[in-house]
């Protein structure tokens, strides 16, 4: 395949960025996205140019680091998704390809292709676990759960935390990420204890941090590449207008 | 020079670590505050223990490379975490766990860790469900358990696919709680660079920011290397991209032994090869193995047009299909340990019976599980793989079967520790997949999560603390130290080395190139000879890299280009280690099979009056290493040939 790549270029947080073109031949349809983009780094060393700088780490979808915008659509033109598993087979031959950063206030771009992400993080210190310390827990089967309940709450507990919802939402809202964390534990006998005060913390961490309000445009579910539910963000609002109220 | 001493306590195996406990060493609460511990890796055997050390009131300082903890490897994993619950009654138990783990690992683990593993193994579960973790249930609203290979009972507890994501979650929740308390300070985005002993003692690190460059010192009473493991020495494998052996190749520089470097499992079920552009492998978790049925065409003419494009696997009728697991395994059959499993697709293949374009390549077959249970439930219980499967390979595995072939996943070699955790290093713990300890030649699946987890929840807490005991009276230790200084200067120094080659290849250039000769000479398949040839193109590549590698940008900004470029170097040296390792052991045993060594049915040949121990290399310069043997002993357990049939 031959390709041209628009690719967004920055020097760190503080200088300006732009876009600059590079051609890129013989490519097959069977090399995965970022393979393409290590072929390209090749010839940027060998040519003695700065090669582009991505976040990426397991390569097989799970660990949440790749994070690329590709043609205006969080980890590019597939459902269900990461960058690194997206293959350029999807991509026709010829075809110019728009590849830029996360875009949200609260993911400023560190180089190039890289944002920081710690704002997540933030929001999970902030209360997304069950307090519990290690050792002198109950046995595992003392507590019975319903299969759809730890269905429901896997479904949520599948969020890997790469930010394409808050890239796709035009308000930059974090939502669904943390509606996933809220749901996880609020559909669990054990997380129940401190359900509203988790949502509660979280939600208002969520806001300090500057991320957007839900419109409910559900962007962010049609992103998502674990197929996480905006069902969630309804359970959590029910969950934190009942924390509030009660 | 350390010395060998594996601390292993007195009395029977069931008891030992009860007696441990009894025996140990505490710290009170006022002066765990004066303590502190450094922590490199936040996979499960990291987190966990940072988690856990917080909670006690130790201070604890934790390092990833990647930009939040959550992202460890340990996230990777798949198919599940054993324990001993016997939940489904099928006749499980503490000591059937450990004598199946001893077995799965060919009788080069040791004993004591082993029996320790099995018995702290119920408290991870109880532990997870406290948390949160979402496990898998029956409609009963109990846990539900499944099976793995080398085990006749269910003892695998699962959420779907993403056990591993799952288990990270829980403890990366616990952790974060610990950070929000200011038990624990996380540095993320940086790269334990070097270690820093002072009066022989492992007293600090060197890290790296990876954003500025910037060379920080940090110092502590104890440090803990939760970093996993190295088979990126392969340059293609199973592990993340970033997964590397630098933490543990410092301190190994700095004195802590090496055990039985050469152990390396090759997983058998893994997306095979597909061009040389390739970056990474893909694993297909071991549970498939549960209702998917290995086979080859029986006929080499058939094989041939597979190959070729000319037939497909449908088109094979039942008595032309070789289920060969289950027929030279009748006992566990598909569930044959992975070892056994990825040398039997190997012989298969080379003999020409593979399929796929390359020949490389096996069928994993779900048509018959597809019958019995209904597409559905096959979906519920594997829907994830199979869609990553058809992102990848562009054929949907519920029509076509699987195909699959081995790729290097896990390290069963580390550095040594004794019965502690602790290295030859006082003060330095190595955790998880970084140690050797627990798994001997060969891993058993879903025992990855089980060590990193016991490790650091239930094991380090206990054993650190013992050895913090005695150092209440060390104050806070300076960086201004002359060792930190040193430390510091001697890492700027080898990254103005690597920055000033100026060549003309690139890192990945030789990291591809090195991966070739590992998986060549000390793959699947070992002999003296290839690996001595495999000795002398390390030795050759190693000089070419620090005379033609070509690192672009500056050391003194985000650079990743340099960061691999550190990780390669110490790849050059480590791969020439694990060699050197396969070279010494004229015997095969678990994933280390060497071809001179081999019964008549092409099993594993072990030499047990000759290397029944832990070869435990010291180094001594650069590609100059001593051998030290600890040597295994059998309190309790009856050593057997491994039989699976």
């Amino acid at each position: 395949m031959k390709l041209t790549l628009k690719i967004w270029r920055q020097k760190d947080a503080f200088s300006k960025g732009k876009f600059v073109t590079y051609p890129i031949e013989h490519i097959s349809p069977n090399c995965s996205f970022l393979e393409m983009l290590d072929i390209l780094n090749e010839q940027l060393i060998a040519n003695d140019e700065d090669p582009v700088a991505f976040d990426h780490d397991c390569r097989e979808g799970i660990c949440g680091m790749c994070s690329l915008y590709i043609n205006g659509r969080p980890h590019g033109p597939d459902d269900a998704i990461t960058t690194c598993q997206l293959h350029m087979r999807k991509f026709r031959d010829g075809a110019t390809i728009v590849i830029e950063p996360w875009r949200a206030k609260p993911f400023p771009v560190i180089r190039d292709l890289i944002v920081d992400r710690t704002a997540f993080d933030k929001i999970i210190q902030e209360g997304g676990y069950i307090s519990v310390r290690t050792g002198g827990t109950p046995d595992a089967n003392s507590i019975l759960i319903s299969k759809v309940h730890a269905d429901l709450s896997m479904d949520a507990a599948a969020c890997i935390g790469c930010g394409a919802c808050v890239a796709a939402c035009k308000n930059a809202s974090a939502m669904l990420f943390v509606s996933a964390k809220v749901s996880q534990f609020a559909l669990l006998p054990q997380g129940r204890i401190e359900a509203r005060e988790r949502v509660k913390k979280m939600v208002a961490r969520m806001d300090e941090l500057g991320f957007g309000n839900c419109t409910n445009t559900y962007a962010c579910e049609a992103e998502c590449p674990k197929l996480v539910s905006r069902s969630n963000i309804a359970r959590m609002n029910r969950e934190f207008i009942a924390a509030k109220v009660l | 020079m350390a010395e060998l001493r594996s601390k292993v306590p007195q009395g029977p195996v069931a008891e030992k670590w009860t007696r441990y406990k009894a025996q140990q060493n505490l710290v009170n609460p006022a002066n765990k505050r004066k303590l502190d511990v450094i922590v490199v890796g936040t996979g499960l055997a990291g987190a966990s223990a940072a988690a856990s050390l917080g909670e006690l009131g130790f201070n604890v300082s934790i390092f990833c490379y990647q930009d939040s903890p959550r992202r460890a490897h340990s996230i990777a994993a798949q198919g599940g975490i054993n324990a001993a619950k016997n939940y489904p009654n099928d006749g499980d138990s503490i000591y059937r766990l450990y004598y199946d783990t001893i077995k799965g690992g060919d009788y080069r683990a040791r004993e004591a860790n082993v029996y320790r593993l099995a018995e702290v193994s119920n408290a991870i579960i109880d532990q997870c469900v406290a948390q949160g973790v979402p496990f898998a249930r029956e409609y009963s609203g109990l846990l539900e358990n499944r099976s793995f290979g080398g085990a006749q009972v269910s003892r695998t507890f699962y959420a779907r696919g993403q056990t591993g994501q799952q288990l990270l979650l829980g403890a990366y929740g616990a952790l974060s709680r610990q950070i929000k308390e200011g038990q624990v300070k996380m540095f993320n985005r940086h790269e334990m660079m070097e270690l820093v002993l002072v009066d022989g003692k492992a007293r600090g690190i060197i890290a790296r920011d990876m954003i500025t460059g910037k060379l920080e010192r940090h110092s502590a009473h104890a440090v803990v290397l939760a970093t996993g493991g190295y088979g990126n020495v392969f340059y293609l494998s199973t592990n993340a991209m970033g997964s590397n052996g630098s933490a543990i190749w410092q301190a190994f520089r700095k004195g802590a032994f090496f055990g039985n470097p050469s152990f390396t499992q090759i997983h058998p079920t893994c997306i095979p090869v597909h061009g040389d552009y390739q970056s990474k492998l893909t694993l297909m978790s071991e549970s498939l193995r549960n209702d998917g049925r290995i086979w080859v065409p029986k006929r080499k003419e058939d094989a041939e047009k597979i190959r070729n494009r000319t037939m497909k696997a449908n088109q094979i009728p039942e008595e032309n299909r070789d289920y060969f697991l289950e027929r030279r395994y009748p006992a566990f059959g598909n569930l044959v340990p992975r070892d056994v499993a990825s040398r039997a697709a190997k012989e298969r293949c080379d003999a020409g019976f593979g399929v796929g374009d390359t020949g490389l390549a096996v069928y994993l077959d779900f048509a018959d599980s597809l019958k019995r249970l209904g597409k559905a439930v096959i979906e519920e219980r594997y829907g994830n793989l199979f869609q990553m499967y058809e992102k990848i390979v562009d054929e949907n595995p519920y029509e076509n079967p699987m195909m699959i072939y081995p790729a290097v996943h896990y390290t069963m070699g580390g550095l040594w520790v004794d019965y502690e955790l602790m290295s030859t290093v006082e003060g330095l713990f190595v955790t998880g997949e970084a140690n050797f300890s627990d798994h001997g030649a060969n891993r058993l699946g879903a025992s990855a999560l089980m060590q990193g987890l016991a490790d650091g929840y239930f094991i380090l807490p206990y054993t650190l603390q013992n050895f913090l005991a005695g150092q209440i009276k060390v104050p806070r230790i300076s960086t201004d130290k002359e060792e930190f200084a040193g430390a510091e200067k001697a890492v700027a120094d080898r990254i103005d080395k690597l920055m000033s080659v100026k060549g003309k290849r690139s890192v990945d250039h030789f990291h591809k190139a090195l991966g070739k000769i590992m998986w060549e000479y000390v793959g699947m398949g070992r002999t003296a000879d290839g690996l001595k040839k495999a000795i002398g193109m390390i030795r050759e590549l190693r000089k070419e890299f620090w005379k033609d590698v070509r690192i672009p940008g500056k050391a003194t900004e985000l650079n990743p280009e340099l960061e691999k470029a550190n990780r390669v170097a110490d790849f050059l040296e480590l791969g020439e280690l694990m060699a050197l390792d396969a070279l010494n052991r004229n015997e095969s045993c678990g994933g280390h099979f060497r071809e001179e060594y081999q019964t008549e049915e092409g099993e594993c040949l072990r030499n047990d009056q000759e290397y029944m121990y832990v070869a435990t290399w010291e180094y001594r310069g650069e590609g100059q290493y001593e051998m030290h043997k600890e040597p295994l002993v059998y309190e309790e357990l009856e050593v057997k040939q491994r039989i699976y049939k």
